[in-house]
């Protein structure tokens, strides 16, 4: 046996949706993350309801990248696949490199598994043209119920614990310490220990299967953790560390946190984590729909709350009128959107960026509202607890753009210390206006006073009609109209925000690559895969959209050649023309459903370099 | 500390000379004064409509918010600060059609809410379209030829939604208003009162029948709690059970004496005796219910999220965002 060692490794789990392979993806990444490899997982769940098991459709995958130095994307293509079954190894083998090690399992690759998978051959892997030579083809099935045997436990729960047999090869194939994995799963069936036993038992059975029957035949890898930062660190979704922002800026604002809600994939687990932490005073309702969703929220911030609603797409559509209201009201609020493949109920478990110019100006009448867009999974949590600062600090509802591809991706989070993040200082009207007051009076900085309802002296009525500027009254003059639109475009156009950050060839870049949100990631990879390559080449990425920073402008005239790569159609790029007078930027425009490919993208910047 | 009804009042209202809106703002402000709660620690959140223009004439803290999201906008209010006391003012379109999801959850919910239906059935901000409490075959702008669909009866949405409380009052019977209006108050959970009102303009007369005292004396029937539901001018008349619906009868007919009448029971669980009064009045030789018709007990939505989240703060022993952050698998890179 020799043991090779590696920079970085990408390992795809998949199975039938019934497989535990999100389990498997995830333990596996955590025992990685714990010795201080760097992580980046994306699971790919099927849209169907609940496809007929072993077919086609009902295929679900959990991509892990983990590096020695830094990693930022999942991976375009695995090293290693595992295939539960035999539709898994026909639909997955497509994420796999052409030398990828292939894991099947043999009990799974029956005639009728075959057949389920539509194939027309009773020889797999000849059709789909796969090397055996790459495949580690072992009776999984039959090994879990063989170590299983004496444990008295059903059939149908037996079955439930393939995945960590997979688990268990891939441990011994990556030299992974399986006492990490030992430890998570005595924590996560703490109540079920007889399970957790059961489930440690196969990871064993597992990795000892491999080092006994293929240490002659295979290779075995390390991936040496190269740039450690220390510190205490925790695996965290993208949607899990949205909720936990908006649980820290509330605290921080000494406030109660209300979220309005409507289920909807893929923000659900949003609505998921915050139910949970009511011992923190959490209150989630989960209204009747999108609308009573934003409206509840409203409402919630009206009287006091941190209010947050978070939707997808589809319901940003309902949500807008209740945000507008919220806009001509100058109340705070955050409106998270987890935008996820369109039109209508287009592609929902898929990610896309394609809700940009719908939260931008989807709305009736001058309706300014400022966007921030999570670069990442781990992100998810500062852009959360930056946009329910700006929500509380500015008097505007908010809204916060995530993506399926972030959402559902986990990264590893170094713990936050809440000391460590600015203070949040919502604009309270000072009591010494008491008599003096009117609802649209203003703080230096252009923001309406929040007088919260139970303060004496401070009554007043707010709504979605126009007010005067003067005394809140309801106003249809013309000059009074101008005047209000022109104060909430400035109040919005003052906030301040970080300054455009560009990385890589800096002075000298002869393109210069733009993205925002979600695809931080695969662009920042293709950027530095382009400098490998010796191409002088920068990456900008823009958080923060409206308002925009204020070097945008001077960055994006910068240099010769800019492309603007996006998932739609070109929204960011038409956005950055609007704002930058003669900016005509490449575009990359992809909307699939699936993140980019670091390669295409840098097969693309070459062609743009090239012109 | 005690208040009268100038302490609610605010600005001059816009309505139309005769609207039955004025009439009930200013049995709102008196029923304010006399419930004695604070304007201060008073939210008035209104939809889109004439009457949601309330709220511009009360000195308490408020809202008139979009078409058909009062209800909504209140769910958020009250829950996120209990101590408020929150009324939400609203038009049979306003609540009834675009803000009927809203309508109904809120009282399934059962939110402690005063919840205030202003019933003109018609349009009158937008100038005279049929409404969902118009009746079959209206005529108006956008039913030239009559509408050719049913109205929904208020009473019976709330009671399909599981609503406890329901009452009705007609706009320019103010004693009867603000006793409604007091009632819906001291009622915890959704209160829907159904405030009769008449539109000048668009559908004068509408509820003609009971729009005046001596109507009222004749066509309607004042339901009280305990009381028997007897009516008519001289109280000659009274309502009994008869098979699976009721009928009036004369006191001094048939052998028919006081105590055969039936007793109003507002807090009985079973609301169905309570629908058939609540629906009477159609054309159908009943008088119109007023009063509280439906007041019964049962847990609020707003009470039992604070009573969870204190049971959940007792049981969890996380209380904090980073006593949260070491409920995860966290390990150490060193």
């Amino acid at each position: 046996m020799t043991v090779k060692e590696l920079d970085q490794v990408v390992v795809r789990f998949s199975g039938d949706s019934g497989d535990g392979m999100q389990l498997a993806g995830n333990i596996f990444s955590t025992v990685s993350a714990t010795v201080g490899n760097s992580i980046s997982t994306f699971p790919d769940y099927p849209a169907d309801i609940r496809a007929p098991q072993g077919s086609l459709t009902g295929v679900s995958g959990f991509q892990v990248h983990i590096g020695a130095g830094k990693v930022y994307t999942p991976g375009d293509q695995c090293d290693v696949l595992v295939a539960m079954n035999a539709a898994a190894l026909k639909t997955q083998l497509k994420f796999a490199k052409p030398n990828a090690t292939i894991i099947i399992d043999t009990d799974a690759f029956r005639k009728s598994d075959l057949e389920k998978a539509a194939f027309q051959t009773d020889d797999p892997l000849t059709e789909l043209g796969v090397d055996p030579d790459r495949v580690i083809a072992c009776p999984l099935t039959q090994m879990v119920k063989d170590a299983l045997a004496d444990t008295g436990m059903d059939a149908k729960a037996v079955l439930k614990c393939r995945n960590m047999f997979a688990l268990g090869l891939v441990c011994w194939l990556f030299s992974r310490d399986i006492e990490i994995a030992f430890n998570y799963l005595r924590d996560k069936f703490a109540k079920k220990p007889e399970l957790a036993e059961a489930n440690i038992k196969v990871i064993q059975a597992g990795y000892d299967y491999g080092h006994n029957t293929h240490s002659s035949a295979m290779n075995v890898y390390r991936i040496e953790s190269k740039q450690k930062e220390p510190g205490r660190y925790m695996d965290i979704t993208g949607n899990k560390a949205t909720a936990y922002g908006f649980i820290a800026a509330a605290e921080k604002a000494g406030l109660k946190l209300y979220l309005g809600s409507y289920p909807i994939t893929p923000a659900t687990d949003v609505l998921h984590e915050l139910s949970k932490h009511k011992s923190l005073g959490v209150t989630t309702v989960q209204c009747e729909d999108e609308i009573a969703g934003c409206s509840s929220a409203v409402g919630a911030s009206f009287a006091g709350a941190l209010a947050v609603t978070s939707t997808s797409g589809p319901g940003i559509c309902l949500k807008s009128e209740a945000m507008n209201l919220a806009v001509i009201m100058e109340l705070p609020l955050v409106v998270l959107d987890v935008q996820r493949g369109g039109p209508a109920t287009g592609l929902p478990t898929k990610s896309e960026q394609t809700d940009l110019l719908q939260v931008l100006f989807g709305r009736n009448g001058e309706s300014p509202m400022p966007v921030i867009a999570a670069t990442s999974p781990v992100d998810c949590f500062d852009a959360a607890y930056q946009a329910s600062k700006m929500a509380l600090e500015h008097m505007t509802p908010v809204v916060l753009l995530t993506d399926a591809f972030v959402a559902n991706g986990s990264a590893a989070f170094k713990l936050p210390n809440l000391a460590d993040y600015p203070a949040i200082n919502p604009p309270y009207v000072p009591e010494e206006l008491k008599g003096t007051w009117t609802p649209y009076m203003r703080a230096e900085n252009g923001t309406r006073y929040w007088a919260v309802p139970g303060r004496e002296g401070f009554t007043h009525i707010l709504g979605g009609l126009e007010k005067d500027n003067k005394t809140g009254a309801i106003s249809t003059n013309p000059e009074n109209h101008d005047l209000m639109t022109r104060l909430r475009k400035q109040k919005i156009d003052n906030i301040r925000v970080p300054d455009l950050e560009v990385i890589g060839d800096v002075d000298d870049a002869e393109l210069l690559i733009v993205g925002f949100g979600g695809t931080y990631g695969h662009l920042r990879a293709a950027m530095e895969e382009l400098r490998a390559q010796g191409r002088k080449v920068a990456h900008a990425h823009f958080k923060f959209i409206n308002p925009l920073p204020k070097n945008a402008a001077q960055v994006l005239t910068k240099y010769r050649k800019v492309v603007v790569a996006e998932q739609n159609m070109g929204q960011l790029a038409a956005f950055l023309r609007m704002k930058v007078d003669g900016f005509v930027p490449y575009q990359f425009n992809q909307v699939k459903g699936q993140p980019f490919v670091v390669n295409e993208l840098v097969k693309a910047f070459n062609d743009i370099l090239d012109k | 500390m005690e208040y009268t009804a100038q302490d609610f009042k605010k600005g001059q209202p816009r309505w139309c000379p005769g609207c039955g809106d004025h009439f009930f703002l200013a049995s709102l402000h008196k029923a304010m004064a006399e419930i004695g709660v604070a304007p201060y620690n008073t939210a008035v959140i209104s939809g889109i409509g004439c009457s949601s223009r309330l709220p511009h004439y009360m000195a308490t803290y408020g809202m008139n918010t979009i078409h058909g999201r009062a209800a909504a906008i209140a769910t958020g209010c009250k829950v996120a600060n209990p101590d408020l006391t929150v009324w939400q003012i609203s038009g049979d379109g306003d609540g009834l059609a675009i803000g009927g999801n809203h309508f109904i959850h809120a009282n399934r919910r059962n939110i402690n809410l005063n919840m205030i239906l202003l019933n003109n059935r018609i349009y009158g901000l937008t100038k005279g379209q049929y409404s969902p409490t118009s009746p079959r075959g209206f005529v108006s702008k956008s039913s030239p030829y009559g509408t050719v669909e049913d109205p929904f009866r208020p009473a019976e949405l709330c009671f399909g939604a599981r609503g406890h409380f329901f009452a009705r009052a007609v706009a320019t019977d103010a004693p009867g208003t603000v006793d409604i209006l007091k009632a819906a108050y001291n009622h915890k959970g959704a209160s829907v009162c159904e405030i009769l009102q008449n539109c000048v303009i668009f559908n004068n007369g509408t509820h003609e029948a009971v729009y005046n005292k001596e109507g009222r004396a004749k066509n309607a029937i004042y339901v009280k709690h305990g009381e028997p539901l007897v009516f008519g001018e001289n109280n000659e008349f009274g309502l009994v059970q008869e098979g699976f619906g009721l009928k009036v009868v004369k006191i001094g007919e048939n052998g028919i004496t006081l105590k055969d009448i039936l007793v109003h029971d507002a807090h009985c669980q079973d609301n169905t005796l309570q629908l058939k009064l609540a629906l009477m009045g159609d054309g159908d030789g009943f008088p119109v219910a007023l009063g509280v018709i439906r007041d019964v007990d049962a847990p609020t939505y707003d009470d039992a999220v604070t009573a969870q989240i204190e049971e959940v703060k007792a049981a969890k022993k996380y209380h904090t965002f980073a006593e949260l952050l070491e409920t995860n698998d966290i390990w150490e890179v060193k």
